[in-house]
């Protein structure tokens, strides 16, 4: 972004011209899509050692989200990004807390049941 | 380089360069219109995070009941898996388009969307009504109360999405392409590809590990 500093601005462009372009979309589809087949592929075979196919299916998640927040919704490291981007870092903390705080929670609560007789 | 640096004094850096950085004025109003939605998305997910939870945690108490892995047919999931990734490229290719003042291509493009997220409501609103019909109803068990909760959310978020996109191109008809009305639509992409993102972490989450 910043070299567009020193470049010679073309008189008549427009202020806002679009950054994103059909090629970053197109390629944001073909990964989301690459993803997503290895996710389904990897659930269903033993292509993974088995115990870690949930580790294997959460980093896939991971990788398709990024995936679709670069290519789909364009945050990058343009200054326009700036703002969203610690946004996006303070909703992906609160996430995180809610979600493994209520399974760890949750998680220990049950482990310290009382036993039950199964039904 | 070095000179034509000197040359330019700091008064002609493009103010849009600066922004974001504490610097270079206001940010334009599509900027911060965007800015605000994006806040509205991420509040939307933190409630999404809630659901996310509360599944994670029922998801075992099926209370003799079906399981996920009696109940979900991967083959759909990945069939309306495909059809948000699709709607989503779309709706990117309906903006840019817009962006380009098309707006014959931009209908064009909305009309493929919604045509895609139709099919995936249609597609889940059959699979639950299989369900219920299984006796397999979100009164069976938490983990199916669960079930529905998250995914009808989704559900729900994708028809309130639908709704708009109508209102959107009959905007688009009505007032043509201009700077209100694209920024409106800008917040519409925003909000799909943000669905769609939630969508990566139900069929994850809830089909792929509740299924083998």
């Amino acid at each position: 972004m910043s070299d567009r500093l020193f470049e010679d601005r073309t008189p008549g462009v427009e202020e806002h011209e679009p950054t994103a372009s059909y090629l970053s979309y197109t390629v944001g589809l073909v990964l989301a899509i690459l993803a997503t087949i290895v996710s389904f592929v990897v659930a269903q075979t033993n292509l993974l050692w088995p115990p870690g196919i949930p580790v294997g299916l959460i980093v896939l998640a991971f990788a398709q989200i990024g995936v679709h927040l670069v290519f789909f919704l364009h945050l990058g490291t343009g200054p326009d990004s700036t703002n969203n981007i610690l946004a996006l870092a303070f909703g992906v903390l609160i996430v995180f807390l809610v979600i493994t705080g209520s399974v760890w929670i949750i998680a220990n609560l049950n482990s310290n049941m009382m036993p039950m007789t199964a039904q | 380089m070095a000179i034509a640096t000197i040359d330019r004094a700091p008064t002609a850096v493009p103010t849009e360069l600066a922004r974001g950085r504490g610097g270079g004025g206001p940010a334009s109003k599509r900027i911060v219109v965007a800015y605000g939605f994006w806040i509205f998305i991420l509040g939307d997910m933190v409630m999404f995070s809630a659901l996310f939870a509360a599944f994670a945690v029922l998801r075992g108490n099926t209370a003799g009941g079906p399981t996920g892995a009696e109940l979900f047919n991967l083959r759909n999931v990945f069939i309306e898996t495909m059809c948000l990734l699709l709607s989503s490229y779309t709706c990117g290719l309906g903006a840019l388009s817009a962006e380009r003042r098309h707006p014959g291509r931009f209908l064009m493009f909305a009309a493929v969307t919604f045509v895609l997220g139709a099919a995936f409501l249609v597609i889940e609103a059959t699979e639950f009504a299989g369900m219920v019909a299984k006796g397999a109803g979100p009164s069976r068990s938490a983990f199916l109360s669960a079930f529905f909760t998250l995914v009808g959310t989704h559900g729900v978020h994708v028809a309130g999405g639908l709704i708009a996109l109508i209102y959107l191109a009959a905007q688009v008809i009505a007032k043509g392409l201009q700077a209100a009305v694209l920024r409106r639509l800008l917040c519409w992409s925003l909000f799909w590809h943000a669905l769609d993102i939630v969508w990566v972490g139900v069929f994850t989450l809830v089909y792929l590990m509740g299924a083998p």
